[in-house]
Order: C-alpha cells, then sequence, then structure tokens
C-alpha cells in the first residue's frame, strides 16, 4: 500500500505528440481514484507512465514517497488489469492467478494457499482448473483481477477493466471491483472513458481533455461545481444544457433566446463575479433535473421550450425540448455523431412520471434558479467567487 | 422446380465437391502410383497394372543392401534436424526481436530477409562452394547444415515474426509486471501461443532440407555424406536404371514426412488464443 504522486508529468511521444501535459494529482494511500475522459485526451498514457510501460518525457513520479522514473514494472510493485484482461491462454485459471507468484519462486504450498484465497474473493474456486477459452467474459474479468489481488501490490492500475462486458455485467462488476478495493485497501488508479463508471466508482475523479488536466475532486463537486464548460457537459447523463445567454445591465437578469429569466439577489451574493459580466455574453448551464415541468400559474423564473422527443423510464421522464437559444456543445465532451444528433436550442429535462406531456407540446419549465452555472464565453471558465 | 432441396447422395454433386475430387486424385494417383510400384517384382514395372501382382519386398532390400540407402537416410536426418533446429532457435529470437523489441531498421531488416529468401541457389552455389573448400569443410555435415540454416532462415523467422504479431502486446506486458525476464516471457507466454507458427515454420524448413538437391550434390559428392535426394539419383549405373529401386527409397524418403505432419498436427489447433482476449 502505497501513496502515488504525479508531479508535472509529461509525455511527449518520439512524433512530436504530446499526449500528457504538466499532469500533477496525488493519490492518498487507500484511494480510489478514476481518471476519466474522452477517448485520446491521455489517460491510459498517464496510467502505463505510472506502471512503469512507458517512459516518462518528464516531471516526478512518486510511488509510496520514493521517485519511481526509472524503476522497471517489477521494482514498482504495481498490478495492472487491462482492458483485454491479457489472460494467457495456454494456463489455467490456477496458473494464470499464481503466474506473478511463481516468478518470485514462492514456496508451492504457499503459492496454492494465496491462489485458493484469491479464488475465494472472487468466486473462481470452481474454475481453478479450467483454461481462460472455457470462461465467460465475467470469469475472464474475474481472474484478471484475481492475477493483481494475488500479489498484494502497492498500487492497483485499471486500464478500462469493464468496458468489454455486457452493460448488465458491467453493473454488477463495477460494484464487485469497488467491494474488492475496499477489501484489499491498496490505492488503485481506474482508467475510463466512462463517466457513470467514474461517478459511481471514484473517491475521487480526474478529469483529463487532450492530456491536460481539467479537474480533480469528488464526483460530488464535480457534478455540483464544474470548474468550467468541458466538465459540466462531461459529467453527469443526460449531460447539462448549457446555452449561449446575455446578462441584462444591472446582472439581475439573463436572456436566454427570446425569453427572459430574472436572478434574484441570491445568485448574485453567491457569484460575485458575475456582477462584472453585466450586458456581456456568458454560457449559462441547467442540469436535466433543475428543469421540472410546472403548472402555468406557479410564479418564479420560467422557460418555455417545444416538447420534441419523450423518453419515459418509469419513475421519470426526459423530455428533449428546443428553445430559440443558441446551444453551446463543449469540444470533445460529447462524441462527434452525438453533437451532430443534437438540434439547435435543444435541451433535456427530467419531469416526473405522472406530468401528461406529448410531443409537439409547449411545455413550461421552472428554473431552478439557484443551481444555475454561469461560464465566461471565452475562456469556458465557472464563473463564482 | 430448381431450387428444390437435392435428397441422397445427389446433394453432394456440386462444383466445389467435384473440384476437390478431381485435386485430390490429381495428387494422389501419382503417390499411389510410386507406392504401387515399389512394391512391384522389377521385370512388372512400367506395366499398366495398377495393383502390385506379385506382391514383392525386393526393390526395399535391393535399396537398404545393394545400394547405401541406409547411410543416406542417416545423413539426411542428421542434417535436417540439425538445421531445421537452428533455424526454429534462430528464428524465434530474430522473429521476436524484429516483431516486438525497439530498434532501429527493421524495415530494411525485413526486406532484405525476404530478398534472400526468395534468393536463387544457383547464383551462389559457385562462391559458396569455394568458401566450403577453403574452410575445409566440404564433404562433412556443417558443409550442408550451414547454408541450410542461412537460407531457409529468413523465412521461418517471416512466418514467426508475424505469429508474435499476432500475440496481444498486454500479455507480455503483463509478464513484464509481474516481473518475468524477456527471455522468460518468450519462453513461458510467448512461445506456447506461437506454436502453430514454430510448427508451420518447422515443417517448411525440414521439408526444404529433406528435398535439397543442388548444394548436397556439390558440396558433399562423397558416398558416407550423401543426403537422400543425391543418394536416389545416383542410383544404378551407365546403362539401367533401377526404377524399382528408386520408387522404394523414394516411398521411405515420404515416410518422415508423412510422420512429422501427423505427429504435430495436434500443435495446429485453430484458435489457440482464444478466451485470452475479448473473443
Amino acid at each position: 500500500m502505497a501513496p502515488v504522486s504525479l508531479e508535472k508529468i509529461n509525455k511527449v511521444y518520439e512524433n512530436g505528440f504530446h499526449a500528457v501535459k504538466d499532469l500533477s494529482v496525488n493519490i492518498a494511500d487507500g484511494e480510489f481514484m478514476v481518471l476519466v475522459g474522452p477517448s485520446g485526451c491521455g489517460k491510459t498514457t498517464a496510467l502505463r507512465m505510472v506502471a512503469g510501460l512507458e517512459d516518462i518525457t518528464s516531471g516526478t513520479l512518486l510511488i509510496g514517497g520514493k521517485e519511481a522514473n526509472d524503476e522497471t514494472p517489477k521494482q514498482r510493485d504495481i498490478a495492472m488489469v487491462f482492458q483485454n484482461y491479457a489472460l494467457y491462454p495456454h494456463m489455467t485459471v490456477a496458473d494464470n492467478i499464481g503466474f506473478a507468484l511463481k516468478l518470485r519462486k514462492l514456496p508451492k504450498d504457499q503459492l496454492r494457499a494465496k491462489v485458493n484465497e484469491a479464488a475465494e474473493i472472487l468466486g473462481l474456486t470452481d474454475w481453478l482448473d479450467r483454461k481462460p477459452g472455457q470462461l465467460s467474459g465475467g470469469q475472464r474479468q474475474r481472474v484478471a483481477m484475481g492475477r493483481a489481488i494475488v500479489r498484494e501490490p502497492s498500487v492497483f492500475l485499471m486500464d478500462e477493466p469493464l468496458s468489454n462486458l455486457d452493460a448488465k455485467l458491467r453493473v454488477q462488476m463495477r460494484a464487485e471491483v469497488q467491494r474488492i478495493q475496499r477489501r484489499i485497501g491498496v490505492s488503485t488508479i481506474y482508467v475510463t472513458h466512462d463517466q457513470v463508471e467514474a461517478m459511481t466508482m471514484g473517491d475521487r475523479v480526474t478529469v483529463l481533455r487532450e492530456g491536460v488536466l481539467q479537474q480533480v475532486d469528488t464526483p460530488q463537486v464535480l457534478y455540483d461545481n464544474p470548474d468550467n464548460i468541458f466538465v459540466a457537459a462531461f459529467i453527469g447523463s443526460p449531460s447539462m444544457n448549457l446555452y449561449d445567454a446575455t446578462l441584462g445591465a444591472d446582472a439581475r437578469s439573463l436572456k436566454l433566446g427570446s425569453q427572459e429569466v430574472d436572478l434574484p439577489e441570491s445568485v448574485l451574493l453567491a457569484r460575485p463575479a458575475l456582477r462584472g459580466y453585466s450586458g456581456k455574453k456568458v454560457v449559462a448551464g441547467l442540469r436535466p433535473e433543475h428543469l421540472p415541468a410546472e403548472a402555468d400559474n406557479a410564479t418564479g423564473p420560467k422557460l418555455v421550450g417545444d416538447v420534441e422527443l419523450i423518453e419515459a423510464l418509469g419513475s421519470e421522464q426526459v423530455v428533449h425540448f428546443t428553445i430559440d437559444a443558441n446551444r453551446v456543445l463543449a469540444e470533445g465532451a460529447v462524441d462527434k455523431d452525438e453533437a451532430a444528433a443534437v438540434k439547435h436550442g435543444e435541451g433535456v429535462a427530467r419531469i416526473g412520471a405522472k406530468i401528461p406531456v406529448k410531443v409537439g407540446d409547449k411545455i413550461t419549465f421552472a428554473v431552478s434558479i439557484e443551481d444555475m452555472k454561469f461560464f465566461d464565453e471565452a475562456t469556458g471558465l465557472a464563473i463564482r467567487g | 422446380m430448381r431450387n428444390r432441396k437435392r435428397v441422397g447422395w445427389h446433394r453432394y454433386v456440386n462444383g466445389v465437391n467435384i473440384a476437390v475430387v478431381v485435386t485430390a486424385l490429381f495428387i494422389l494417383i501419382p503417390l499411389y502410383w510410386l507406392i504401387a510400384s515399389s512394391f512391384k517384382a522389377p521385370n512388372s514395372i512400367g506395366t499398366a497394372s495398377l495393383n502390385p501382382n506379385p506382391l514383392s519386398g525386393g526393390n526395399y532390400s535391393d535399396a537398404f543392401v545393394g545400394y547405401d540407402f541406409g547411410i543416406y537416410f542417416r545423413n539426411s536426418v542428421i542434417v535436417c534436424i540439425t538445421a531445421t533446429a537452428l533455424v526454429l532457435i534462430l528464428g524465434t529470437l530474430a522473429g521476436y526481436a524484429l516483431g516486438r523489441l525497439p530498434m532501429r531498421g527493421k524495415f530494411p531488416t525485413l526486406v532484405i530477409l525476404l530478398m534472400i529468401s526468395v534468393f536463387p541457389e544457383v547464383a551462389v552455389i559457385a562462391p559458396l562452394y569455394l568458401l566450403m573448400r577453403n574452410l575445409h569443410l566440404l564433404d562433412s555435415y556443417p558443409a550442408l547444415i550451414i547454408p541450410y540454416t542461412a537460407f531457409f532462415l529468413p523465412f521461418a523467422i517471416w512466418i514467426l515474426r508475424n505469429y508474435f504479431l499476432g500475440i496481444p502486446k498486454e500479455m507480455e506486458e503483463t509478464g513484464r509486471i509481474d516481473g518475468a525476464s524477456p527471455l522468460r516471457t518468450v519462453w513461458t507466454i510467448v512461445l506456447p501461443q506461437a506454436l502453430p507458427g514454430l510448427f508451420t515454420a518447422g515443417i517448411f524448413t525440414f521439408t526444404a532440407c529433406w528435398t535439397e538437391f543442388l548444394m548436397a550434390l556439390t558440396f558433399n559428392p562423397s558416398n558416407n555424406y550423401r543426403t537422400i535426394p543425391v543418394g536416389i539419383a545416383e542410383f544404378g549405373g551407365n546403362f539401367n536404371v533401377p526404377y524399382g529401386t528408386i520408387f522404394a527409397a523414394s516411398v521411405v524418403a515420404v515416410v518422415p514426412i508423412g510422420v512429422l505432419v501427423f505427429i504435430f498436427r495436434k500443435f495446429v489447433i485453430s484458435g489457440l488464443t482464444s478466451g485470452a482476449v475479448k473473443g
């Protein structure tokens, strides 16, 4: 067990591609840290640098307080789980799990005891004599986990270990991986492109974009207080509705397309910097759950939209609507196909399952104005203090 | 009613199956004729009869007793097994290095190897002869083992390299993290998965050595170091060609190749790597 610390880590490939830029993150002892970002954001590269499979161009990597830049993967005492599991097809499950211990020349009886213990934890006892080819996807994933835990490493590294599983199994294994990590208490770095996985699993989450650190914090803080438009759009599903908007002259109102929303004093008190944007353009963000549908006679700020599509989920309805404001798409946060499918001015709201609504209706949303986020139009940074 | 499903033996009558049967006969008939003729009595060789009647083992005893076929066979076995072993060992190391390890000039090396593997033997036989003579290696086993290894290595390297490329890199990385040395990684992780490639390269090399004629004839002319192809060619004298003996010796020469394929076929298990990674 050891803390891991990355200090201004850079990776520049031979062809000049700068994959990771000045990345600094501290992972506490026993912490479950998730690295998340769209594909090509440098998260896997960062993980491979920690593993020692990739050279560090510049910066310092500390494992257990000791500089590890020039150590071999073996010396770093880490265990890694790969996306494709990388099980040895010609060895049985027991041999796969025990391979690292065999290399350490552990006596046979001890080796068997450790393999059995790991198999017990993972529910693989009945499968120890099988070859990987005879196992299901979930079992293979467990063998890969077993191979990592049996070594009792100081750090676990996981590179999208669940992405080859089907959706149902993934949810199940998500909980299982967490359970095992808690039980063993080893510092873990977990790479994923799936923000749901990141939110549900991580003690803290590191968001990366094009090799640059965007924000590191607990899932809840990332969700409630994103530092910039990218994090706001990337975290959360369905993602945050982001619109171009203009603040009124005294910053007491906000113009979204042709509609105007009053901003109460409390909003400005919480975000004093907002006054500096009086009369200027900003990006306004609202999570889908902050737009509840409301009876026409209710007071408070409102938005009216045209219903385009309704997804009834049983417990709630996800309503896709349009307003005449310009929708902002954070580059890289949503993939290109998804971005192309988003209509001009489209937004998403979560409303109660019982509210009668149908496609083509005009719908009035109450705006939960205290929860609205504001971002600088040019820099994309959150406007707060 | 052209689309009605055909029943009985009629359903096997189609273009593909006919082509298979014709091809098989094309290959098998000469082989059958060779084996059948080898059991014929000397005076009925070359007659039209398809079955050896009477059945005779005379040709076989003649090959081993009348001529020194036993010596040729032994020589061929020694030369071919040694050369094949060398090719596989060197080919594995070189193939792995060219496939996986970071090194400069990989591509030029591979192209040069490919060029060498298609080089006409005839073009180098004379200089090689002089080289062997100066090294005092003529009429010895190394006279054949060395050039065979050199000639058949490039092809083996290509086959093995491609096999190594097909093995997921993560397996070796896992090995590295677990603390296995590169040699250990190759031996316990990579090679078992590359067995079909090793088998293919091995069979190819062995067969090529086993049937090689020109170098064997040039470098090892003395009876004691003659290999099978040269030995069979030199059966008989100026005025007679002992076809029966040649047929018998040829059958014996074919046997090791058949045995080899039979023994190693179980290693060519398709999908050996299935289950290792997402399938």
